[in-house]
């Protein structure tokens, strides 16, 4: 362990030492690190920390959720929304087990937390004990770091530089197995010293004033520019940066799902959503600029398409914080390694202010086009059952692009993200990189808690709801406000639209009926409306959104309806089908 | 996506150095970086360095050099690595060395093992009565040689380490871990109300 001497907190040597448990020396490092929420669920092998939460329960609240998955998707729907880090508690075994998904899905999506988890007493490792699974070898392809703690001299130094791990560079799941005996064990607690330096960890790579240059230069003298940003804008506080270089550059600018919200869906250069089911505009466009300035984002294969068709034309200029993501999927002309924080400013500083206005043009051309063939009828049907799209619409129209949008996996997630408007910054949440059904119930109860004062609406699908639905158990106990929607196709709707379209309509399984969500949720004392109307649609949402604590609105959509635009499997981002 | 990728051309042997911490579990966070891209590891070594406290690993793999480049910047990635470098054969001296046990009385009988030896470059490690144990330290070719003159005189065992491998073109790296120790801390990691009030972080 390294720990940068000259930035010690609290100088060990002139605190008194503190006889204290390896428990108590967690909490406290959880307080000093400004963790006021932890997700968790206890167990035997995490029973000593359970303990000593129950003398904390002023200063840590903590959230017993139904299921260890429940606990870290809470954590990530309170980290995306909060900015901070999420924690998380289970105990060994199945707890830590149920903590995998999770752990996948906040590495891929560059989430910071911090996950505790109760191991056998140290002398059992390796022993087939009860409960006992190796839990640093499980995790590891999952995590940023992870590490095994079996002595409590350890807490302090190991918890410090988790959370430093966790939240600097680029952000990720950090887990930390605490055997029993350390839990338990008494020591002498020095007090404690928050990491900020750890010798062979470099969270940002130095600063390449040459790159900039050649950057804005590049930027300079293109015709057709085109910025795709990312969440990387979002995980660097970077949103004001970047609106300026935006501004002051006259760029259209497109965004992959997690940067949704970095600039409001209005902003006159926000061109829209990249990818699979992106918008049209940026898509084709894509394989039509010049340039291309990639900021914050990691050319993901729902993003690029066919590889080898991508952009071909185009300068690449890449923002990245992460070195490996430089030339990983793409070439790039110009790679410009840092943080975005720090290097937008100086790029804007180089790039001339100038309006790229018939190159804008083209990209509304190409709105106007795709309002016409898709957007139109999807929002505005006159006829016929509702669609996903105009419950997203009228929702839009009552939240005012406020509220959080909470998303599941499937048809309901692109819709919800192509059509939801956000006027604030870490308003989308969503499972990006991993996909994880089930994620949308609980991290919308981890979100509300990152954003209390915003309203929380979570759309999940009738198969993505049944994942994770006990988790209203959760929202039942603490009241949480949550506003739960669900679009109801009576199918696995995106499955669905895959065999019919690449598959001649062979429904192979996907066919997938529902309790009654209404009584379910009744069940838990959260009160609840079903509609089939598209008469009772504004009033229904009014009444969720109106509504004092949590609600949940399941809204009959119709069936077999796809999500369009569509890159297919195997095509470059150009050959998007409109239908 | 996979048939959509063209053929990598140009593999050839590379020798990636790993600078590390000594860290339980490193050695299968490096791993699985190979593992995952279904890469074969054809000879790893671990080693201290010439640093105190810091390990070297030496990985051989047949790879392109684009390949080669992402593995590596995923490896320098890990939080306890401090550095990667990789090189082909052509950039560093390398040597492996192997072991071979051969039945003494038919190498008495059938061979002059001092001919067998000078001819080879070995040195006998072990004589016993019932068998002899020759070393020889080399290029994967010099040391396979020697397993086929042996052969025919019945060799019992035959072991081969992994690589290592010094970079001719390198300063070592007492110079760079100083940089490495250097590094200005990172500032504004922490935003949190207690970090202004130092006496405030007992919170007992
Ligand atoms: C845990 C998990 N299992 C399976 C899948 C594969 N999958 C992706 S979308 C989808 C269908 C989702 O159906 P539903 O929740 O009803 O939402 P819809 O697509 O109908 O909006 C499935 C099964 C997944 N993404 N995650």
């Amino acid at each position: 362990m390294e720990v940068a001497q000259q930035d010690v907190l609290t100088a060990p040597e002139q605190q008194a030492a503190v006889e204290l448990t390896g428990s108590a020396a967690l909490l406290e490092a959880l307080i000093v690190e400004g963790t006021e929420t932890i997700f968790g669920y206890p167990g035997g092998a995490i029973m000593p920390i359970y303990d000593a939460l129950y003398d904390y329960k002023e200063k840590l609240d903590h959230i017993l959720v139904r299921h260890e998955q429940g606990g870290i998707h809470a954590g990530q729907g309170y980290a995306r929304t909060s900015g901070k880090v999420g924690v998380v508690f289970a105990t060994s075994g199945p707890g830590a087990t149920n903590l995998v998904t999770g752990l996948a899905d906040a590495q891929i999506d560059s989430t910071p937390l911090v996950c505790i988890t109760g191991q056998v007493f140290a002398h059992l490792l390796g022993t087939d004990a009860f409960q006992e699974t190796d839990v640093i070898n499980i995790t590891t392809p999952v995590t940023k770091w992870n590490y095994q703690i079996t002595d409590a001299n350890e807490i302090p130094e190991v918890i410090a530089k988790a959370f430093y791990i966790a939240r600097s560079g680029r952000p990720g799941p950090v887990l930390i197995d605490i055997t029993k005996n350390a839990q338990i064990q008494k020591f002498q607690f020095k007090g404690y010293t928050p990491c900020n330096h750890i010798r062979s960890y470099r969270p940002k790579p130095i600063i390449r004033p040459s790159f900039i240059e050649r950057a804005a230069q590049v930027i300079n003298e293109a015709k057709k520019p085109f910025i795709l940003w990312g969440q990387g804008v979002l995980l660097g506080k970077a949103e004001q940066e970047f609106k300026a270089f935006v501004e002051k550059s006259g760029i259209p600018a497109a965004w992959t799902i997690l940067g949704a919200g970095a600039i409001p869906t209005d902003h006159p250069q926000n061109v829209g959503m990249l990818g699979m089911h992106g918008n049209y505009g940026p898509n084709v466009l894509t394989n039509e600029c010049d340039v291309l300035i990639a900021i914050g984002m990691r050319f993901d294969d729902r993003v690029t398409g066919r590889l080898d068709k991508y952009a071909k034309q185009a300068k690449v200029i890449h923002l990245d914080i992460d070195p490996a993501e430089i030339d990983k999927n793409v070439k790039t002309h110009v790679a410009v390694w840092g943080d975005c924080k720090e290097t937008l400013p100086l790029l804007t500083q180089f790039v001339e202010a100038k309006q790229h206005t018939e190159w804008l043009a083209k990209f509304n051309e190409f709105t106007r086009q795709e309002e016409e063939q898709v957007i139109n009828a999807e929002l505005h049907p006159q006829t016929g059952e509702m669609t996903m799209g105009e419950v997203i619409d009228q929702l839009n129209g009552l939240t005012n692009g406020d509220a959080v949008i909470v998303t599941d996996v499937g048809q309901h997630q692109m819709v919800g993200c192509r059509y939801a408007k956000f006027n604030k910054t870490r308003s989308n949440v969503t499972s990006g990189g991993l996909g994880t059904m089930g994620f949308a119930l609980p991290a919308a109860i981890g979100a509300k808690y990152g954003a209390k004062d915003r309203p929380v609406v979570a759309v999940i699908g009738d198969g993505g709801f049944q994942m994770t639905l006990q988790e209203m158990g959760t929202i039942m106990q603490t009241g949480i406000d949550v506003k739960i929607l669900i679009l109801n196709n009576q199918f696995l709707g995106m499955v669905r639209q895959w065999q019919e379209l690449f598959n001649e309509r062979r429904y192979s399984f996907v066919d997938i009926q529902s309790p009654d969500f209404v009584q379910v949720a009744k069940g838990y004392g959260i009160a609840g409306r079903s509609i089939k109307e598209r008469a009772d649609l504004k009033g229904a949402l009014e009444e969720m959104l109106n509504s004092k604590g949590s609600f949940l609105l399941e809204v009959m959509v119709t069936k077999e309806n796809n999500v369009f635009p569509m890159v297919p499997q195997g095509c470059s981002v150009s050959e998007i089908r409109l239908k | 996506m996979s048939d959509q990728n063209t053929l990598p051309e140009g593999k050839q042997e590379f020798n990636i150095t790993v600078y590390t911490e000594n860290q339980i579990g490193l050695l299968n966070r490096i791993a699985i970086i190979f593992t995952r891209r279904k890469i074969n590891i054809d000879s790893l070594n671990t080693s201290p360095s010439e640093i105190e406290s810091i390990h070297r690993f030496n990985i051989v793999i047949n790879e392109t050099e684009d390949v080669v480049r992402k593995l590596c910047r995923q490896i320098e990635k890990q939080v306890e690595v401090l550095k990667v470098y990789y090189h082909t054969n052509a950039d560093v001296i390398w040597q492996e060395m192997a072991l071979y046990k051969v039945p003494a009385d038919i190498i008495a009988e059938k061979a002059s093992v001092e001919r067998l030896l000078r001819e080879n470059g070995a040195r006998a490690v072990v004589i016993r009565k019932d068998y002899i144990v020759f070393e020889t330290t080399g290029h994967r070719e010099e040391t396979d040689n020697l397993i086929s003159v042996l052969q025919p005189f019945g060799l019992i065992e035959f072991v081969r380490s992994a690589r290592i491998a010094i970079i001719k073109d390198s300063e070592g790296f007492n110079r760079k871990l100083r940089e490495f120790e250097q590094m200005e801390p990172g500032e504004d990691v922490i935003e949190n109300e207690y970090l202004n009030q130092r006496d405030k972080v007992f919170t007992m």
